[in-house]
C-alpha cells in the first residue's frame, strides 16, 4: 500500500541504507523504462546503439589558478585562508622537495637503503591534507610526503624512520618512506598496492558506526590516497564498489601522475582515466588540477563535506600531475621516457612555483624571503639527518615482538635460539649497531 | 558417520559438567554447529557495540544459517551484506578493526578466500608488526569460513585450506570440532587481539548436535584438548576427523587391546605443541590426522616438531594421514579423505 503512494515511495528511495532499491510490485503497463531490480529507471529505446567512451567529453578539470599562479576566475579566487597559512603550506611544499634533494643524494651515496621522492605532487599532498581535520583518519600509497609533513610529522620523525633506527615508531622494521603516525591518524604505508583502498572503505565505515552510536563524537572521514598505477588493482574497484553500498564517509585520492614506475597511463588504462570509473560506482567524482594547490584544497574540503551528508557517501578525486622524478632511487626513468619530456614538464607547470608566483603577486613573498626559507629548511633537514642517522637500530628483540600482541613459545624457543648462535658465532654477526647488543634480544 | 550418538558429543549436560572447559552454572540447550556460532555472534552483538557483522548473503541468515535473525535483532548497521569480493570484504574488514571495531567477516566458503589471501597475508597479519609503536592494531578482527567436504562438494567447495595460514605468524588459525567447542573457541576469537582465521567444518554444521551451555564462555586459543586418555599412542587431529579417529580408536581398543589417547589441536597456529610433546613422551607413538592434504599440510609441522621435542621416547617413526596429493574429485571423494579404513590398516 505505501508503495503504491509515489510520494511515500520517493521518499524511501531517498533513504540512502534501503536495503531494496526497487519493489516488487510489477511493472505499469505501457511504462517506457525498465524495471528490471539491476537497473531501476533505464528507458527503453528502439535505437541500436553501444555507448562509445569517445563520444563522451573527458571529464573537466577543476583549476583556481594557472600555471603563472594568476587566478582564472576572480570569482573563485582563494578566500578565508590567513597569508600564514598559506606560507605555511608553501613551506611544508619547500620543505619536502628539499628534503627529497637530500635525502635521493644520500641513498646515491649509501648512507641509507632506499627513498621515493614526490617533486610535481607536493601540492596534491599538501594542498588535500590541509581541507581535513586533524581527527580524519588517513591511508597513504607512499608518494605523500606532504601529507604527513602538513599534519605535523616533523623532521625528526621522517629521519628516524628513513635511517631505521631506534626511535622510529615502526621499530626499523619497515622501509624508508614507509611512514605511520597514531597521533596523527596516519596508518602506516604498506608496500602492496591498493591493499589499503578496501581499508579505508572499512575504517570510514567504522567512524560511521562510532558516529552513530556516539553523536558526541565530531563527524570525521577517512582520505585514502592512491596512485593511478594501483587503481588496476582488484582492491581498489573492490574498495569503491563496497564503500558506495555502505555509504561509508571516505574521500578517495587518486594521484594521476601520468606513470606506475615505467608504465605510462596509455598502458594502464584506456578510460578517461580514473575519474571515469567512480561514476561507474555511483560515486560523486571530481577531477582537479593538481598542481594548483588551492584547486585541490578546496575541492577536498567540498569532498570532505559531501562525505559526510545523508550520513556518509565515498567520494573520489582525481588529482592530475606529473612523477617529475624517477620512480624511486632503484629506477631511471630516462630507460623508458625522454629526458626532454620531464625538462618540458619542469618548466611547463610545478605546483611549488605556482604558488610562489601567486604570493609574489600578492606581494607576499620575494627572492629574500624564498632564499631564507630554503636555507633554513636545508639547515633544518640536515641537523635531523645528522641526529638520526647516528641513532642505534631498535633491539633485536623487537625482530620477534608484535607478530601477535603477546609473544609466543615459538617465538621465545627462537629467541633463544637465535641468542644460541650469537653466542656461539659471536664474529659472524655484528649486534652493536643494535640498542642493547646482544642483550637487546632479550625479553624486557 | 553417526552423529547422533557419537560419543564425541555431548548428548547429555552431564558429560558437559564433566568437562571444566564449560561454565558449570549455565543452563544447556541442543543446538547444532550453525546455532552455536550463532549464539556466540548473538552473544558478541548484544554485549559489545563494536561487533559487526557481514559478508556475502549475510543479512538474510547466510548459506549455512549462522547469522540467521542477527540483521533483524541488531540492524542493518551492524550485520548486513557485502558485495560479492573477498578481498573488499577482508580489506573492508580489516580498516574497521583498524579503527576500534570488532568485524566478524564471513567468506562463503572456505574455497573462495584466496581473493582476500593478499589482504591476509600482507594486510592483517603483519599489522601490528609494521604498526609497531604508534599503537596501531587489529585484534577484533575474525574471518569464519565453511570448510571441509561434504561427500559432493568437488572442487571447490570441499577445501581445508587451514595450512595456507599456519605458515602466517601473526595470524591465528582455529578449527573447532563440534558445536560447544566453537561457542566457546568463537568468543574466545572476538575476544583476542590478534586477527583469528576461524575454520568451521560445514559437514557438522546441521549434523553435529549437542548440548552446548546457553551462557557465554571461552575456550582459550592455543590450547589443545586431552580428548580422550590414553597410553600406548596418540592420536593428534582437528574438526571433523577426530569423529573417524575417536570410533577407530573404540574398534582398535577393542579389537587389539591398546589404549590410544586423542587430542584435538582446535587451534592450528599458534599451536600447543606443549600437550602434544607431554602426550607422545607419555606413549611413545604418534599419528596425525586431517582431512587437508597431506603435503606440507599440518600434519608435517607437528610431526617435524614431535620428532625435534620427543626423539628419544618415540618406539616408531611418526604416522601422517591426510587427503591425498589431489583435488576432490566429486566421483572420488570417498577415497580421499581418511576414514576408519585408512586409518586401520595401514
Ligand atoms: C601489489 C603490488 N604490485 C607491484 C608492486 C610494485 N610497485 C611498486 S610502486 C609501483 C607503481 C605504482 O604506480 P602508481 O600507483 O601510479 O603510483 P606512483 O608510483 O606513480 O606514485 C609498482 C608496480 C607493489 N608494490 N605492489
Ligand atoms: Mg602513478
Amino acid at each position: 500500500m505505501l508503495l503504491r503512494n509515489p510520494l511515500r515511495a520517493q521518499i524511501l528511495q531517498r533513504v540512502p541504507r534501503r536495503q531494496t532499491r526497487w519493489s516488487s510490485l510489477s511493472q505499469r503497463p505501457g511504462s517506457d523504462r525498465v524495471h528490471f531490480p539491476g537497473a531501476v529507471s533505464s528507458k527503453f529505446t528502439t535505437k541500436l546503439s553501444f555507448e562509445h567512451p569517445s563520444t563522451h567529453p573527458a571529464m573537466p578539470t577543476y583549476r583556481v589558478m594557472d600555471s603563472d599562479g594568476v587566478v582564472v576566475d576572480e570569482s573563485r579566487k582563494p578566500s578565508g585562508i590567513s597569508n600564514e597559512e598559506i606560507v605555511t603550506w608553501y613551506r611544508n611544499m619547500l620543505t619536502v622537495s628539499i628534503m627529497d634533494l637530500i635525502m635521493f643524494d644520500a641513498q646515491r651515496q649509501g648512507r641509507l637503503s632506499f627513498y621515493m621522492v614526490s617533486a610535481g605532487e607536493e601540492g596534491i599532498a599538501i594542498g588535500s591534507a590541509s581541507a581535513l581535520v586533524p581527527e580524519d583518519v588517513i591511508f597513504c600509497q607512499y608518494r605523500e610526503t606532504g601529507v604527513f609533513k602538513q599534519r605535523g610529522f616533523a623532521l625528526s620523525d621522517f629521519m628516524n624512520q628513513l635511517f631505521a633506527n631506534c626511535k622510529d615508531a615502526g621499530k626499523g622494521r619497515n622501509m624508508p618512506v614507509h611512514y605511520g603516525s597514531g597521533k596523527l591518524n596516519i596508518h602506516t604505508i604498506s608496500s602492496p598496492l591498493a591493499t589499503q583502498i578496501p581499508q579505508a572503505a572499512g575504517a570510514a565505515y567504522a567512524l560511521k558506526i562510532q558516529a552513530l552510536q556516539n553523536p558526541d563524537v565530531p563527524p570525521r572521514v577517512v582520505a585514502c590516497y592512491f596512485g593511478e598505477g594501483a587503481a588496476s588493482e582488484g582492491d581498489f574497484h573492490a574498495a569503491l564498489n563496497i564503500a558506495a553500498t555502505r555509504s561509508c564517509p571516505v574521500v578517495f585520492i587518486c594521484r594521476n601522475n601520468g606513470y606506475a614506475i615505467s608504465t605510462s597511463t596509455l598502458e594502464q588504462y584506456r578510460g578517461d582515466g580514473i575519474a571515469s570509473r567512480g561514476i561507474g560506482y555511483g560515486i560523486d567524482t571530481i577531477r582537479v588540477d593538481g598542481n594548483d594547490i588551492f584547486a585541490v584544497r578546496e575541492v577536498t574540503k567540498e569532498a570532505r563535506r559531501m562525505a559526510l551528508e545523508d550520513g556518509g557517501k565515498p567520494v573520489l578525486i582525481e588529482a592530475m600531475s606529473y612523477r617529475v622524478s624517477h620512480h624511486s632511487t632503484s629506477d631511471d626513468s630516462f630507460a623508458y621516457r625522454a629526458k626532454v619530456e620531464v625538462e618540458d614538464w619542469k618548466r611547463r607547470d610545478n605546483p611549488i612555483t605556482r604558488l610562489r608566483k601567486w604570493m609574489q603577486h600578492q606581494g607576499m613573498w620575494d627572492e629574500e624571503k624564498e632564499k631564507e626559507a630554503r636555507s633554513q629548511i636545508r639547515k633544518d633537514v640536515l641537523k635531523a639527518f645528522a641526529e638520526a642517522e647516528k641513532e642505534k637500530k631498535a633491539p633485536l628483540r623487537d625482530m620477534f615482538t608484535d607478530v601477535y600482541e603477546d609473544l609466543t613459545e615459538e617465538s621465545r624457543g627462537h629467541m633463544k635460539e637465535l641468542g644460541r648462535l650469537l653466542d656461539d658465532y659471536p664474529e659472524e654477526y655484528d649486534v652493536n649497531e643494535f640498542e642493547g647488543g646482544r642483550k637487546g634480544l632479550s625479553e624486557p | 558417520m553417526d552423529y547422533s550418538s557419537h560419543p564425541l558429543l555431548n548428548h547429555s549436560p552431564s558429560s558437559l559438567r564433566a568437562n571444566a572447559s564449560y561454565p558449570q552454572s549455565s543452563s544447556f540447550t541442543r543446538q547444532n554447529l550453525f546455532q552455536a556460532i550463532n549464539s556466540a555472534l548473538k552473544h558478541s552483538l548484544r554485549t559489545d557495540e563494536r561487533t559487526l557483522v557481514f559478508g556475502e548473503d549475510v543479512a538474510f541468515g547466510g548459506v549455512f544459517r549462522c547469522s540467521m535473525d542477527l540483521a533483524t535483532e541488531f540492524g542493518s548497521e551492524r550485520v548486513f551484506n557485502t558485495p560479492l569480493s573477498e578481498q573488499g570484504i577482508v580489506g573492508f574488514a580489516i580498516g574497521c578493526a583498524a579503527q576500534g571495531m570488532k568485524p566478524i567477516a564471513e567468506i562463503q566458503f572456505a574455497d573462495y578466500v584466496y581473493p582476500a589471501f593478499d589482504q591476509l597475508v600482507n594486510e592483517a597479519a603483519k599489522w601490528r608488526y609494521r604498526e609497531g609503536d604508534t599503537g596501531g592494531h587489529i585484534g577484533g578482527l575474525v574471518v569464519r569460513m565453511p570448510c571441509g567436504s561434504v561427500g559432493h562438494g568437488a572442487l571447490y567447495h570441499s577445501q581445508s585450506p587451514e595450512a595456507l595460514f599456519t605458515h602466517i605468524p601473526g595470524l591465528r588459525v582455529v578449527l573447532p570440532r563440534s558445536p560447544a567447542r566453537a561457542k566457546g573457541l568463537l568468543l574466545a576469537s572476538i575476544a583476542c587481539n590478534d586477527p583469528v582465521i576461524f575454520l568451521e567444518p560445514k559437514i557438522l554444521y546441521r549434523a553435529a548436535v549437542e548440548q552446548v551451555p546457553t551462557e557465554a564462555y571461552e575456550i582459550p586459543l592455543s590450547q589443545a584438548e586431552v580428548v580422550k586418555e590414553g597410553k600406548d599412542m596418540t592420536i593428534v587431529s582437528y574438526g571433523q576427523p577426530l569423529y573417524l579417529c575417536s570410533s577407530a580408536i573404540a574398534a582398535a581398543e577393542k579389537d587389539f587391546g591398546i589404549s590410544v589417547e586423542l587430542l584435538d589441536l582446535q587451534t592450528l597456529y599458534p599451536w600447543d605443541k606443549q600437550t602434544v610433546l607431554q602426550s607422545v613422551q607419555k606413549t611413545g607413538r604418534a599419528i596425525v590426522v586431517h582431512e587437508s592434504m597431506i603435503n606440507a599440510g599440518v600434519g608435517a609441522e607437528v610431526a617435524a616438531s614431535i620428532q625435534e621435542g620427543a626423539f628419544l621416547h618415540l618406539e616408531a617413526p611418526v604416522q601422517r594421514l591426510g587427503g591425498w596429493a589431489t583435488h576432490m574429485g566429486l566421483a572420488f571423494e570417498s577415497f580421499n579423505i581418511p576414514d576408519v579404513t585408512s586409518k586401520l590398516l595401514r
